[in-house]
């Protein structure tokens, strides 16, 4: 289609450095690609022109390079890698913004699946630990939910953008292959379902999911975090909310009964 | 049947997670296979919204105004029953998103605010953002993992299904799916199995779909039997970025919110989109619609963008692409309610849409076709009745589809915002149809003898072994790009039957190119080669389906186009008051207001087509000037 903004094919080449890796328990290598340049072109798309002619600059033929990605509009979290050292999407990484070579590598705080694919479950049980959901009665007809100010709205809408996409534990420098801290992502969406106003009902289950080995006092403050995130999420703010939350029912703890006698709610 | 029947759902976006949770939520035990982690499904690209008549704006809306909106949009071509079933029951979805913690706009009352969207004249669409499917989709994957967490459901993310286990009776007693990542091939039985698996935009090439959206279980499918009904009805988007990797959608929500479309008056006009005056700008869609203006629907909007550039030569620069233009709307106001579009376009484009007018063209969306599926009817409400096994079925016994692998809720043309309803509405009444189904079979799908499913896993063991060798000159990627490339040329927007012969003949020829594929990859961990050159043929089986459906349906409805047999113009401004022309209507009416139903044979699909009950409303002229 030639469109108006119609990407114009030149002799210009592209270079990309990708890690190569067959299987999480081999050791790996980069093989180096020119791929065609053309206007508007991203990762993705000079991956895919790679599918087409997986041909490396030696001229060895070799197979396809693995990576995952589904939306390439950033909203479905799937393509998050190292890009010339640095975590981001590939989909939004536009190659007349990126300096060449282009070096791709696998997220290095997941298991590798094979070459830039990783294995993400360590984010998905961390949402179950701190119960991300609204616990329903069911799915038949109640009615509306409560109502919610547009000011709340707001916020919680930011929060609710989370892709899971991993950045944010790419780059904290306490989360590690082998260690279980939930990370940022899972701390804001805690916070997210403790601000909404059928959530706030169930807050203190997950204040306690994230209280212990791997929990939210695993957080060095570095801030990274906030820095990557592509959807720019106030994770260090919803960190510093649900600091303030852990810190509250610890203080409860302490008090246990007496606070039992006065009240039969959660923390606020 | 025992009360924790096993089930399988194939699919984790909107439609399949509803799917699962009404399975779970009944007591059922549900597998759900899933290419991609269920929260990376393609539902999270819709941006615009969910439809449901609540009328809150005092513009006495109705679910009735809402059926009639949704049958007339789909030019009558859509199923009647279950449309009604869903536009009754839109409001109390909507009402269960939002219990669920979906992050709405609100009003300043604190209510869920409604915005305007095509097809329609009132404010029925709810919204999050401009990202609702993402929402929507993030909150029914809360749910499962809710139900997963108590494990009532078991999910199996990174499994691709690959066909059916059939006892000797024709019925559907499991699945066979393969591990993406360690490529092991295994069965799963299952009381019955719901194919949720979404459109097949990637047989298009570039689409605005993701690009797991190849359609090759719903083509699986078709080759076991199921018949694939509409396949020729293919919704273009009006507004997309073109890009090389895709078409990235600019939702509808940016004309629900004002965003106007025009070109330049001077064909060819070389100035900057801001150095040219109101005056000397042409904003055809509100010209030439002056009560719907730029929220006609998407079949409308995409051939009058698609003729001022391709027929006219007016587009901008005298190429294909259109101004859209928010830049008289407050940035505020669209970073509240379109700041998900906002930040695509500035992303991928590099001009800040809140200054600059964007530049846009139509690219493939959605497909109203899909596998063919039946509902009952309660003959009261003329809705789907409550608990039949019926609901969502496919011709094969046990084999149920839902969201947009379905063909039913969209005829000719889906209505924006219509699409996240159906999902979750054929969800909805294909959960309980499948467990009702089960309770009706005499024998347990588990309890049937191991032979079916031993020989259903040794079937794929052989189809991916034989796959594995193929070391011929043909790189399947680029096999797949030529097949994108005609379809995309000739299945789209306008069509011509000398074109599409050519392209049925073209995916023929691609066929018997397959043959000679290089699997190009021999590995045994993450073969995505191997299960794409497999999905391959099954894309390409479904693009002669869509092809020939084409070809054969000498008519223009809805999204289908064919000026060599379109009617004339009406010479009144209202249709029905020029009785030549109604008598026309009629004629084409009652020759193709037909389901076009595509069979799978060896020699190609066979079409006929299926009259279409109409308890619901009776067909009228579609005009909307």
């Amino acid at each position: 289609m030639d469109t108006a903004q119609a990407s114009a094919v030149t002799n210009k080449t592209v270079t990309f450095r990708i890690w190569r890796q067959d299987d999480p328990n081999k050791p790996g290598h980069f093989d180096e690609f020119k791929v065609p340049y053309t206007k508007g072109a991203n990762v993705i798309s000079c991956l895919m022109e790679i599918q087409r002619n997986p041909v490396t600059v030696e001229g060895k033929r070799v197979p396809p390079v693995i990576w995952d990605a589904a939306c390439l509009e950033e909203v479905c979290g799937s393509c998050a890698m190292n890009i010339n050292g640095r975590v981001r999407m590939a989909c939004s990484a536009l190659v007349d913004k990126l300096e060449q070579p282009i070096t791709l590598e696998p997220m290095s705080k997941f298991p590798v699946v094979r070459d830039l694919a990783v294995d993400r479950e360590r984010m998905f049980n961390a949402l179950k630990r701190v119960k991300g959901w609204i616990p329903v009665d069911g799915t038949h007809n109640l009615g509306p939910g409560p109502r919610q100010s547009p000011k709340d709205q707001s916020v919680m809408y930011v929060l609710s953008t989370c892709i899971t996409c991993g950045s944010c534990l790419e780059a904290c420098p306490q989360v590690t292959l082998d260690n279980d801290f939930v990370g940022a992502a899972a701390i804001s969406q805690a916070r997210l379902f403790n601000m909404n106003p059928t959530g706030k009902m169930q807050s203190e289950e997950r204040v306690r999911g994230l209280m212990g080995p791997g929990g939210i006092q695993d957080c060095g403050k570095a801030q990274n975090c906030v820095k990557v995130c592509p959807k720019e999420i106030p994770l260090t703010t919803s960190i510093a909310v649900m600091n303030r939350e852990v810190t509250k029912v610890m203080i409860k703890d302490i008090f246990f009964k007496d606070e039992e006698q006065k009240s039969h709610g959660g923390p606020g | 049947m025992a009360a924790a029947a096993r089930f399988t759902v194939v699919g984790g976006g909107l439609a399949g997670l509803m799917t699962t949770i009404k399975l779970a939520e009944a007591g059922h035990q549900v597998d759900v296979l899933s290419l991609v982690p269920v929260k990376r499904s393609h539902s999270v690209c819709a941006q615009g919204g969910i439809n449901g008549a609540v009328n809150t704006k005092g513009e006495g809306d109705h679910p009735d105004i809402h059926v009639k909106d949704t049958l007339r949009g789909g030019d009558f071509l859509a199923e009647q029953v279950s449309v009604k079933g869903m536009c009754h029951a839109a409001p109390g979805i909507i009402y269960l998103l939002d219990r669920m913690g979906v992050t709405f706009n609100r009003t300043p009352e604190g209510l869920l605010d409604f915005r305007r969207f095509g097809g329609t004249l009132h404010h029925r669409t709810a919204f999050a953002g401009a990202t609702t499917g993402q929402q929507l989709l993030y909150a029914l994957d809360e749910q499962v993992r809710r139900y997963e967490a108590e494990g009532k459901v078991t999910k199996y993310e990174y499994w691709e299904w690959l066909g059916t286990v059939k006892d000797e009776g024709g019925r559907v007693i499991g699945s066979v799916a393969v591990d993406l990542r360690t490529m092991e091939i295994r069965t799963f039985p299952a009381e019955a199995v719901c194919l949720a698996t979404g459109g097949p935009g990637i047989v298009f090439g570039r689409s605005t779909n993701s690009i797991i959206n190849t359609g090759t279980a719903a083509g699986r499918a078709y080759m076991e039997g199921a018949i694939y009904a509409n396949g020729e009805f293919i919704q273009v988007h009006p507004t997309s970025i073109p890009g090389e990797d895709k078409l990235r959608l600019m939702s509808e929500s940016v004309r629900g919110e004002g965003g106007r479309v025009w070109v330049p008056r001077k064909k060819g006009d070389p100035r900057g989109p801001r150095d040219i005056p109101e005056s000397e700008r042409w904003y055809f869609l509100e010209e030439k619609y002056p009560k719907y203006k730029n929220l006609v629907p998407r079949d409308v909007a995409t051939r009058e963008i698609f003729m001022v550039c391709r027929d006219l030569g007016m587009g901008i620069g005298g190429r294909d692409g259109v101004y859209l233009d928010v830049t008289h709307i407050p940035a505020k106001t669209l970073d509240a309610k379109i700041k998900g579009v906002m930040e695509i376009y500035e992303k991928f484009v590099g001009d800040d849409p809140r200054v600059t007018p964007m530049v846009i063209f139509p690219g493939m969306h959605y497909s109203m076709g899909g596998l063919y599926v039946r509902f009952e009817a309660d003959s009261r409400t003329q809705t789907p009745l409550e608990g039949s096994p019926v609901n969502q079925s496919t011709n094969i016994p046990g084999l149920y589809a839902t969201g947009e692998a379905d063909y039913a809720f969209h005829g000719a043309n889906r209505l924006g915002a219509n699409s996240l309803l159906s999902c979750i509405y054929s969800g909805m009444i294909g959960g309980p149809a499948m467990a009702a189904f089960a309770k009706s079979q005499s024998t347990s799908a588990a309890a049937m003898p191991e032979k079916y499913f031993q020989d259903a896993k040794r079937y794929w063991e052989d189809r991916f072994a034989t796959i594995k060798k193929m070391n011929g000159a043909e790189n399947p990627y680029a096999l797949a790009r030529e097949l994108g490339d005609i379809m995309t040329e000739n299945c789209t927007v306008v069509r011509y039957n000398d074109r599409l012969k050519k392209t049925v003949e073209k995916i023929r020829e691609l066929k018997s190119r397959w043959k000679n594929v290089n699997v190009l990859d021999t590995g045994n961990v993450a073969n995505r080669a191997l299960s794409y050159t497999n999905q391959l043929w099954n894309m390409l089986e479904l693009g002669e389906v869509i092809a020939t459906s084409a070809l054969l349906r000498d008519e223009s409805r809805g999204a289908h186009y064919k000026p060599e047999f379109s009617l004339p113009e009406p010479k009144t401004k209202d249709p029905r008051e020029d009785a030549d022309w109604m008598a026309l209507w009629r004629k084409r009416h009652e020759k193709w207001a037909k389901t076009t139903i595509a069979k799978h044979s060896e020699q190609g699909p066979q079409i006929s087509y299926e009259e279409i009950p109409t308890p619901v409303l009776e067909p009228e002229p579609r005009w909307y000037a």
